[in-house]
């Protein structure tokens, strides 16, 4: 069984990890070897003549610019980085905001997803909610950030401020996935007497899984987005938020672009690696999947796979 | 025990698509239904199989029955290969392989539903109802897409099941109503009315 999930992710389709939504006929087994490795080549090379092409761009900006408080040089930026990494204030600033933004994240995603089979499966919750969760999505993110200022600790806003951008994502997205179950399918399901557990593995879970990664990753970069925000606003200690304030108000330029690489870089980071964890996930579920059908019979009767030999007996 | 079908009576957006309809089914053998499109045959398949409740009647014999369904569409998982789809049913790798290779489909055994023909996915759905062990058979369509010498093995293992239960077969195609079924109805509507003709 394969996860559908809604990421343009050409490499991990490429790889076989997992499908495009649009259910496309990708099939990785039917790509040579050479042909993978061509293309995988052939986007490494795309992307290092982008980022030689934009740096020539930022540092001919720098040049005509010529003013180091408006803009810093790639140099700059670089030497910056190095001296940032010596020090293990710095460290502590990124894993504290890691730490902040992700369990703010995973409250979110958690809520949102239970909240989406609540508001389906009850209409009064989903009239009950859905004007609350509206106004959260139309409100500044910044007017809860000073909000919660007054309300909690500095630390906390943060965690806060990241769960209420990311819960209506999650919430809105898995709810439209679970309205989209194909009920066709849960016919089937019922007169071919599939337990509730088959059924919400089989049926339901791959049904929702483009919805749900779809909105995870979105989730995630608005964490981040969201997240900084509240950190340069509340200033907690050993934060990236408070270091992006620190040099905005010492007007350390290089330093401010050095903190917001170093966040692009985390955020892109950590989407990869939420990537990596839903496509193990997907074989988990192939394998598990398949093994509670399969597995005990297969292990006391030592049954060969099915389906790779030709024919067979009935 | 026989399955009866005592004054059904169903209404869709207010439309009657079965009023009083009463049928009692023989314990074995194929009961062809032969009607044109749109005349209240599929939702009558539903009914037997308990998908849909009627608005009055009731329908006696199907409690506790296992029924085995070829559906109007394939209804196959898409995320799941054409060998998977069958295990989920069969619970056995070798009969899924064995059938898989009296179909001639061995070679597409990990091919998911979206990279097989129209006649493939039929043929999954086909032997996935077959292969459940179940009371009752209820074939909708089941032909579409296949070539005479495919509806020639079907047939076959469908005659076979009809020895020892029921089969239900809706079809539009007269030649495979008459050439199959033991007893036939002629199905007309909405709402839909059953005439034995053989």
């Amino acid at each position: 069984m394969r996860i559908f999930i809604g990421l343009d992710d050409h490499n991990a389709v490429n790889r076989g990890d997992i499908r495009m939504q649009d259910h496309k006929k990708i099939r990785p087994r039917i790509y040579s070897r050479s042909s993978r490795r061509t293309s995988t080549g052939m986007n490494i090379w795309y992307w290092f003549a982008a980022a030689v092409f934009w740096t020539a761009v930022w540092q001919a900006s720098y040049m005509v610019i010529h003013n180091d408080l408006l803009l810093a040089s790639p140099l700059q930026v670089l030497g910056s980085l190095a001296i940032l990494g010596r020090q293990p204030g710095f460290w502590f600033s990124v894993l504290y905001s890691i730490l902040r933004i992700e369990s703010g994240y995973f409250l979110g995603v958690l809520a949102g997803t239970l909240l989406a089979v609540l508001t389906v499966r009850f209409v009064w919750v989903y009239r009950f909610l859905y004007p609350v969760i509206s106004a959260i999505r139309s409100t500044p993110v910044a007017s809860f950030i000073i909000l919660a200022l007054v309300w909690m600790s500095s630390g906390r806003v943060v965690i806060f401020i990241v769960f209420l951008m990311v819960m209506p994502v999650i919430w809105a997205n898995v709810a439209e996935g679970i309205r989209k179950i194909d009920p066709l399918l849960h016919e089937m399901a019922f007169v071919f007497r599939l337990t509730r557990s088959q059924t919400l593995r089989f049926i339901d879970i791959p049904s929702v899984s483009p919805f749900f990664v779809a909105a995870a990753t979105t989730g995630l970069g608005l964490a981040w987005k969201a997240g900084i925000a509240a950190e340069v606003l509340s200033t907690p200690r050993n934060s990236l938020g408070g270091l992006l304030y620190e040099a905005k108000i010492y007007l350390e330029t290089p330093d401010l672009l050095a903190h917001t690489a170093v966040i692009i870089l985390l955020s892109l980071l950590l989407e990869k690696l939420l990537v990596s964890v839903l496509a193990l996930a997907g074989k988990y579920f192939h394998s598990h999947g398949r093994s509670e059908v399969t597995a005990n019979i297969a292990v006391r009767e030592k049954v060969p796979e099915a389906g790779k030999k030709e024919g067979g007996t009935v | 025990m026989s399955i009866v079908f005592d004054h059904l009576s169903m209404r869709y957006d207010e439309q009657p698509v079965i009023s009083d309809l009463s049928l009692e089914l023989p314990e074995k053998g194929i009961i062809g239904f032969f009607g044109p499109s749109g005349c209240g045959k599929t939702t009558f398949l539903h009914l037997a199989a308990g998908l849909i409740r009627p608005d009055s009647g009731v329908i006696r014999g199907l409690e506790e029955l296992r029924i085995g369904v070829v559906f109007q569409e394939d209804r196959l998982l898409p995320w799941l290969t054409a060998a998977e789809n069958l295990d989920l049913i069969i619970h056995d790798r070798n009969v899924t392989a064995g059938w898989l290779g009296k179909v001639h489909l061995s070679g597409q055994a990990d091919y998911y539903p979206s990279e097989l023909s129209g006649g493939m996915k039929r043929r999954i759905a086909l032997v996935r109802a077959l292969a459940f062990d179940s009371d009752l058979l209820l074939l909708d369509e089941p032909f579409q897409g296949l070539d005479q010498s495919l509806k020639n093995l079907f047939s076959g293992w469908i005659r076979e099941a009809s020895a020892f239960k029921p089969v239900l077969l809706v079809s539009h195609d007269w030649a495979e109503i008459e050439d199959l079924s033991d007893r036939i109805y002629k199905v007309e509507g909405p709402p839909m009315t059953a005439e034995r003709i053989k």
